[in-house]
């Protein structure tokens, strides 16, 4: 087995390299996707209006976009270098998953952003107001339809579809894009995070005009900053929790486990209630009825949030672990039995054509376009790398911490506007001045919310790189784990130096505010 | 050769590139500076010397790499 080498060193150190490119690279990505669309609503009110205080506006929120971009611009970059260095057996067990999307992502990016941008940036007083305005638009669909594809990629690997395994390529071949493109897992996801961009967006919005109007600044640029991002906001968060609703459906559909994880349940039950707030107790042993040592439910909210129905079977972990067969749930061990003979026959298979037996090899590779074998052995390829169960429990106490800080900062982040859009409806802001200083410090909170989903969707699903069918162990390069972590030193001293920059000269140029806005004199 | 009106529309597009760039304000070439800089650690020193390629790096075709990622998933079994 595998787990008999000791291999944990290095795909620690590979998961940690990639946790942190992902991390950094998504602390720019949410502000262009959110940003895009306020700064389009705000041209477009200017060139419906006339009012050249919207064109400032726009131009500052402009120039502010631009800082942003261009320092996350190519971060991404860097995980796919990963992929080919240190997911060397995954990026080829991918196969044309990955590339499709990615080269798709890749020329939309390059094309629609980059020139559009240029317009956005340097065609002020060059093109019609209408053509800079349509340029704006397009740079916000461009940038959001950037990340569609990429966010595909990522759903099949929450839920792998359209594809089939060719044991003599040991790739993945796509065999229907649209099943790959349409998965419900890659609708849902792409719409929950371009809404998450768009309520981070709004926050940023938000607590830079608080600032300005503390400071007694630009108070009409503020004013109506804060109303059209509040009206957004409010909009975006309801989408984003709406959203998020669906996302719970999908993941008891796809990754029941990581659904379990998130909400600590552990012993599966009918008219599961939703832990609206919760400590977990580690003294507790995890067959524990509850492993709580203080928490806040909500009855039956967690099925009927999960399939729709308050009185439906939730799994938990232990359901999963040891197997539950009155919900039809196989035990670890049972597909690890399955996943064995999956394997073993694509070892037959390797066997009999390096002996030259193509006969045996045909036979055996036909069994990998077997509805049957897919569906009892293929399915579970990737437990056949490892025995112990306890490997296919994701981390409990994280997945649960991370899921629920999102959560509650979601709906916390709903109220903010809704508060700030009625002080605005009202003409009461400048007075508001405990929420004027609240508020620049929820920008920080909204990249925390915005990370940890992240960190629900990826460590909720470990060990898996590709759902069920090939965890980290085997996806892994094998590397010696010293030059892993060499990098990964190295990574996180130059993201944190790029982070640093990006802040400072953020801060100044909100500090310097809208006096000779945007990117030309 | 492009017709003088085909070159008329690239010499615009051009020059509507090469003035946005002369007239970047002080943030601008800050923001530009780091972005070279960010480049050249990201496709220099990175991607050359940290994050080859392992399978191209090491395998000449697709049938030595499906050769090579086919027994790793199917070693020590």
């Amino acid at each position: 087995m595998i787990s008999s080498i000791d291999l944990s060193p290095l795909v620690d150190w590979s998961r940690a390299q990639f946790a942190l490119t992902a991390m950094y690279h998504w602390l720019f990505v949410p502000l262009t996707l959110g940003i895009t669309w306020i700064i389009a609503m705000m041209e477009t009110i200017y060139v419906k209006t006339g009012d050249p205080e919207w064109k400032k506006i726009t131009r500052f929120w402009m120039k502010l976009f631009g800082i942003n971009f261009a320092i996350g611009v190519a971060t991404g970059i860097i995980l796919e270098f990963e992929f080919g260095t240190n997911w060397s057996n995954y990026s080829w067990f991918v196969g044309d998953i990955f590339g499709a999307p990615l080269a798709i992502e890749g020329i939309m990016a390059f094309f629609m952003e980059s020139t559009f941008i240029a317009v956005m940036f340097f065609g002020w007083n060059k093109v019609s107001k209408k053509f800079h305005l349509a340029s704006s638009w397009l740079v916000a669909i461009g940038a959001n339809l950037s990340a569609l594809w990429i966010l595909v990629a990522n759903a099949w690997m929450q839920n792998p579809t359209g594809t089939a395994f060719n044991p003599e390529t040991a790739r993945n071949e796509m065999t229907s894009f649209w099943d790959v493109l349409f998965s419900p897992v890659a609708v849902n996801k792409f719409l929950h995070t371009i809404t998450s961009g768009m309520v981070l967006a709004s926050i940023f919005v938000i607590g830079v005009s608080a600032w300005f109007l503390l400071k007694k600044r630009e108070p009409r640029m503020a004013l109506r900053s804060i109303t059209v991002a509040s009206v957004f906001g409010l909009l975006a968060s309801v989408s984003l929790a709406l959203t998020g609703d669906g996302s719970a459906k999908q993941i008891a559909e796809v990754q029941p486990m990581k659904l379990a994880a998130m909400e600590g349940l552990y012993n599966g039950k009918n008219e599961a209630g939703l832990v609206a707030i919760g400590i977990l107790n580690g003294q507790k042993k995890r067959d524990a009825d509850d492993i709580f040592a203080v928490k806040l439910e909500m009855p039956k909210l967690l099925s009927w949030i999960a399939y729709g129905d308050p009185q439906h079977f939730v799994a938990g972990i232990n359901d999963f672990t040891k197997g539950n067969a009155s919900q039809g749930i196989l035990s670890i061990p049972e597909k690890v039995e399955r996943g064995k003979v999956a394997r073993q026959t694509l070892t037959d298979f390797k066997n009999a054509k390096s002996a030259g037996n193509l006969v045996k090899a045909d036979s055996l590779k036909s069994k990998f376009y077997d509805k049957e074998f897919l569906d009892n052995n293929f399915k579970y390829f990737g437990y056949g790398f490892n025995d112990e169960v306890k490997y296919y429990v994701p981390n409990v106490p994280l997945t649960f911490y991370s899921f629920h800080i999102m959560v509650i900062l979601g709906f916390g982040f709903m109220v903010f506007f809704a508060l700030f859009l009625f002080f605005s409806a009202r003409g009461e802001l400048p007075r508001r001045k405990f929420w004027l200083r609240l508020a620049p410090w929820i920008i920080p909170l909204a990249y925390i919310a915005s990370e940890a989903g992240w960190v629900v969707a990826e460590l909720g699903r470990q060990p898996w790189t590709i759902q069920d069918l090939l965890p980290t162990v085997a996806a892994v390069t094998k590397l010696d784990s010293g030059t892993v972590m060499v990098t990964f030193i190295l990574f996180a001293v130059t993201f944190t130096v790029l982070a640093i920059a990006e802040v400072n000269i953020m801060v100044k140029a909100i500090k310097h505010g809208p006096k000779d806005e945007g990117g030309t004199k | 050769m492009p017709k003088k009106s085909e070159r008329s529309v690239m010499y615009k597009v051009w020059r509507f590139y090469i003035d946005g760039f002369k007239d970047l304000s002080l943030w601008g070439r800050s923001v530009w500076i780091i972005i070279l800089i960010k480049l050249f650690i990201m496709f220099v020193i990175i991607r050359l010397f940290f994050m080859p390629d392992f399978l191209k790096k090491n395998y000449t075709t697709d049938e030595q790499r499906s050769k090579h990622v086919l027994e790793n998933l199917t070693s020590q079994l």
